[in-house]
């Protein structure tokens, strides 16, 4: 490649009221590479971006695009200048067909009828260019989230973007998805496109950059060709001291079963069953982890052992109390007893968006006698409760009135777990606890659950994330199409096992079982022989 | 047999008539929604435009100067509703139900100003006001037999204005789902983020879809004070701005359907006033105000589950906010 710069970046600043969001950020990213950009959540890392693509304007500084230098006041002129982007939330019209999303703003006329036509073409020739092959007349909420994304990158492509930056673009994909997604971007390299990729996962920085740049803090405090670092050091250096890459925990001091599970089926409203038949026992002192490819029933599974969701059949044993489809217990009851559940999506179902930190920290037991006369809650006890609870999680800012919505992700998800870890619960349910939280945050998440199992409690945790399954669990089942297509102890798990697992695609590894199976089938057979 | 035929046609006929101001307040509200603002304030733009149409009509002599005087008067709330709700962001609701309430007294005040007459403008002779226009053959037509009495009835003797609100209809459709504006209006209104990404200004596209729905707007009015009748009068809009509401969300947001909703709307009141008075066997008289609450009626129970879902555009009612 040559070596003219796609993009240079000189002394970009801006402000948000009282953040600073971006100081003084230069940045260099060379023609035909993929540059990553790696920095903690709040970093300034899609503040810089969206300046680039012109959706905010900077209060000072330089932007050169391809070695000319710019002013953008909007993204049609960033747009204009060959810069593409897909935003992490994408920026997609959902009863839109993917024809009608791609040509939004540039139709080409007027009328629609002859821009359809022409950007079906395109696109089609792009599709077999870049191996992006997507259904053109689909519309956008039919598709996965996959392809959702790759629809982002037609569009980019589409409008003639020479650059394309992406941000956090494997948080919502499944590990297929998001290998699908890097040979994509090899493709893209190949014709000659810059990419941007902005994200804090640091396996995938290593994997497919050439260069990275670190922010921190609103500032750009590294620049790095990719082969001549390494995790530790980029962590390091997002972080601002040293990171434990891998959770330090002593051996599990397993006791007796807390919660028993025993042939569990849920079905949707349509009747279809997204868990089938699913038995397993959740013992005192140790970590279950719940692995799969989202979307496999670990949703369902925390909805129905926390008793949001009803079951269809099976029972469930949970400290002493028992329930089934036709004796369900309420979440109330179950968290009176001393179960407690940190949700999958913060945003849904963890904390009320438009209510103060102190009252998303109450939520749930707003009942709690120490802080509710019977009539009148306690401002003051709210506020007290709070604070503590953001003390002992280290949640920032610690301020009990801001609204919950304006703290960042891994704050947000830490003053959920403080929550509902402080109460001291038996058994403790959690989904995703570090979805889009970041580095600094996740060891703090880790060592806290560690901290709960050593205390003798119970934890199922529920993770897309491989590598927070293997370095936290004690055991692991792994969920496949809502049955347990796996179960086996974290000292012998590696990704590859489990990756399978999650495809269904290996045979159970105890042999017991496997000697079942083929037993059935054996049965199976003769049976079918004896009907011919 | 055939004095029913024709109390059928009569009774379409007048079906048309009354649903022409509705179907062209829905079609306003159509494009307002489309584009995500909601358009509580019909009502009001239409009692406004029918005042602005008659006081005009009635100084100037000229319908069509009444017409002009309509729409600039709807399309000046549209914009004083744009400037609250789409510029300074405010409540949508809030906003329309202001100009509603502000239209309602306004038009009393005025009345007594400028006439002496509170809420009535002076009468409207023929000259001032849109006659009926009689189609070529309509009579000589009339005896072929079924088709020459539908042609003569129904189709025939409506103002230029009904005839234009019907065939705005398919236009709406066209420019909706056909037309560059159309596509970047339903795309503002489902996820104006998305739009704003693509480098189009939000902004814009909703005072376009405010500005058109004012002119629509204005024209019902007009019909309302110097084609369907010769006068304005204190609140004769009557509740049919927020029935084109009922419509719309009935018609689900689509044109066609829009206008059924409309023609249904429409044929309820023409039913209610011919069933007045009349007695039923077995059953009495029908109470009026039974078979005027029918159109609200009809939309809360076909709504609770007999047309699905009405889902509406997903950025309706929300102000867009670009920096968090």
């Amino acid at each position: 490649m040559t070596d003219t710069l796609a993009i240079e970046l000189k002394d970009i600043d801006k402000r948000f009221g009282a953040v600073h969001a971006n100081n003084k950020v230069c940045l260099q990213v060379k023609q035909g590479n993929i540059h990553g950009i790696v920095g903690e959540n709040g970093a300034g890392k899609s503040t810089l971006m969206s300046i680039l693509y012109g959706f905010y304007q900077a209060d000072a500084g330089q932007i050169d695009v391809l070695e000319k230098t710019y002013t953008f006041t909007d993204s049609h002129q960033a747009i204009a200048a060959g810069i593409g982007m897909v935003h992490q939330h994408f920026m997609l019209v959902e009863n839109f067909t993917v024809l009608e999303n791609v040509i939004l703003g540039s139709e080409g006329g007027a009328l629609l009828a002859d821009g359809l036509e022409a950007a079906r073409k395109e696109l089609t020739r792009l599709g077999d260019e870049y191996g992006l092959k997507v259904k053109l007349d689909a519309t956008i909420d039919t598709l996965s989230v996959g392809l959702q994304q790759r629809v982002e990158i037609l569009k980019a492509l589409y409008k003639g973007a020479k650059i394309l930056i992406l941000d956090e673009p494997t948080g919502v994909l499944t590990p297929q998805e998001t290998e699908e997604l890097f040979r994509i971007f090899g493709a893209l390299k190949k014709q000659g496109v810059t990419i941007v990729l902005i994200t804090h996962k640091l396996r995938e920085i290593m994997a497919i950059t050439d260069q990275v740049s670190v922010m921190r803090a609103g500032q750009m405090v590294a620049h790095k060709d990719t082969k001549e670092t390494s995790r530790a050091e980029l962590a390091e250096l997002m972080v601002g001291r040293k990171v434990l890459l891998q959770v330090h925990k002593n051996p599990a001091n397993v006791r007796a079963p807390l919660m028993k599970v025993k042939h569990l089926t849920i079905a949707d409203k349509q009747g279809v069953e997204r868990l089938k038949d699913v038995s397993f026992e959740l013992r005192a002192g140790e970590v279950l982890g719940v692995a799969g490819v989202s979307g496999n029933g670990q949703t369902e599974l925390l909805e129905a052992l926390s008793g949001i969701v009803p079951m269809t059949s099976g029972t469930i044993e949970v400290l002493g109390c028992e329930m089934d489809a036709k004796h369900p217990l309420a979440p109330d009851r179950l968290r009176q007893l001393g179960l407690a559940h940190v949700p999958e999506d913060r945003q849904r179902m963890g904390l009320i968006s438009d209510f103060s930190a102190s009252e998303s920290a109450l939520l749930g037991y707003h009942t709690d006698p120490k802080i509710n006369s019977g009539i009148w809650l306690s401002d003051r006890k709210v506020e007290a409760n709070c604070k503590a609870l953001m003390q002992a999680f280290d949640v920032r800012p610690a301020d009990p009135q801001l609204k919950s919505a304006n703290f960042s992700g891994g704050n947000q998800q830490k003053l959920i777990l403080a929550r509902e870890m402080e109460r001291n619960p038996d058994v403790l349910l959690i989904g995703q606890p570090t979805r889009g939280v970041d580095i600094g945050a996740i060891e703090f998440i880790h060592q806290r659950i560690i901290d709960m199992r050593d205390a003798g409690k119970a934890v199922l945790l529920v993770s897309v994330e491989l590598d927070e399954i293997m370095s936290v669990s004690d055991r692991i089942i792994v969920l496949c199409d809502g049955e347990i297509s796996g179960r086996l102890d974290a000292c012998d798990a590696d990704e590859r096992t489990l990756g399978m697992m999650m495809a269904n695609a290996l045979d159970p590894l105890d042999p017991l079982q496997t000697m079942d199976d083929h037993q059935a089938s054996v049965k199976q057979k003769a049976h079918q022989e004896t009907q011919v | 047999m055939s004095d029913l035929f024709l109390t059928i046609l009569l009774t379409l006929d007048a079906t048309l008539r009354v649903s022409t101001p509705l179907v062209l307040a829905a079609m306003a509200g159509l494009f307002a929604e489309r584009s995500g603002v909601v358009d509580i304030g019909l009502e009001g733009k239409m009692l406004a435009s029918a005042f602005a149409a008659a006081s005009v009509a009635a100084v100037v002599g000229s319908p069509w100067a009444g017409l002009g005087a309509a729409i600039i008067a709807s399309c000046s709330l549209a914009m004083l509703h744009g400037f609250a709700s789409i510029t300074h962001r405010g409540d949508q609701i809030v906003s329309g139900v202001a100009i509603n309430i502000l239209v309602a007294g306004l038009t009393i005040i005025l009345g007594l100003a400028w006439f002496q007459q509170a809420g009535l403008t002076p009468a409207l002779d023929n000259d001032s006001r849109f006659l009926s226009i009689t189609l070529p053959f309509a009579e000589q037509l009339a005896f072929i037999p079924v088709l020459g009495p539908i042609y003569k009835e129904l189709i025939s003797g409506h103002t230029i204005l009904v005839y234009l609100a019907f065939a705005f209809v398919p236009m709406v459709w066209w420019v909706v789902y056909r037309t560059r504006f159309g596509l970047r209006l339903r795309a503002v209104g489902e996820n104006p983020t998305a739009v704003d990404t693509a480098g189009l200004s939000v902004v814009k596209l909703r005072y376009k879809a405010l500005i058109i729905g004012g002119v629509l707007c204005g024209i019902a009015g007009a019909y309302l004070s110097t084609a369907h009748n010769a006068q304005f009068t204190r609140d004769m809009t009557a509740g049919q701005g927020y029935i084109a509401l009922a419509a719309l969300i009935f018609g689900k947001w689509r044109p066609l359907t829009v206008m059924l909703a409309c023609l249904l709307f429409g044929f309820l009141d023409a039913l209610a006033v011919r069933l007045q008075g009349v007695v039923i066997s077995g059953i009495g008289e029908i109470p009026v105000q039974f078979i005027e609450a029918t159109p609200y009626l009809l939309t809360v129970i076909l709504l609770a589950g007999f047309i699905g879902r009405a889902i509406p555009p997903k950025a309706a009612g929300k102000a867009y906010l670009k920096e968090r």
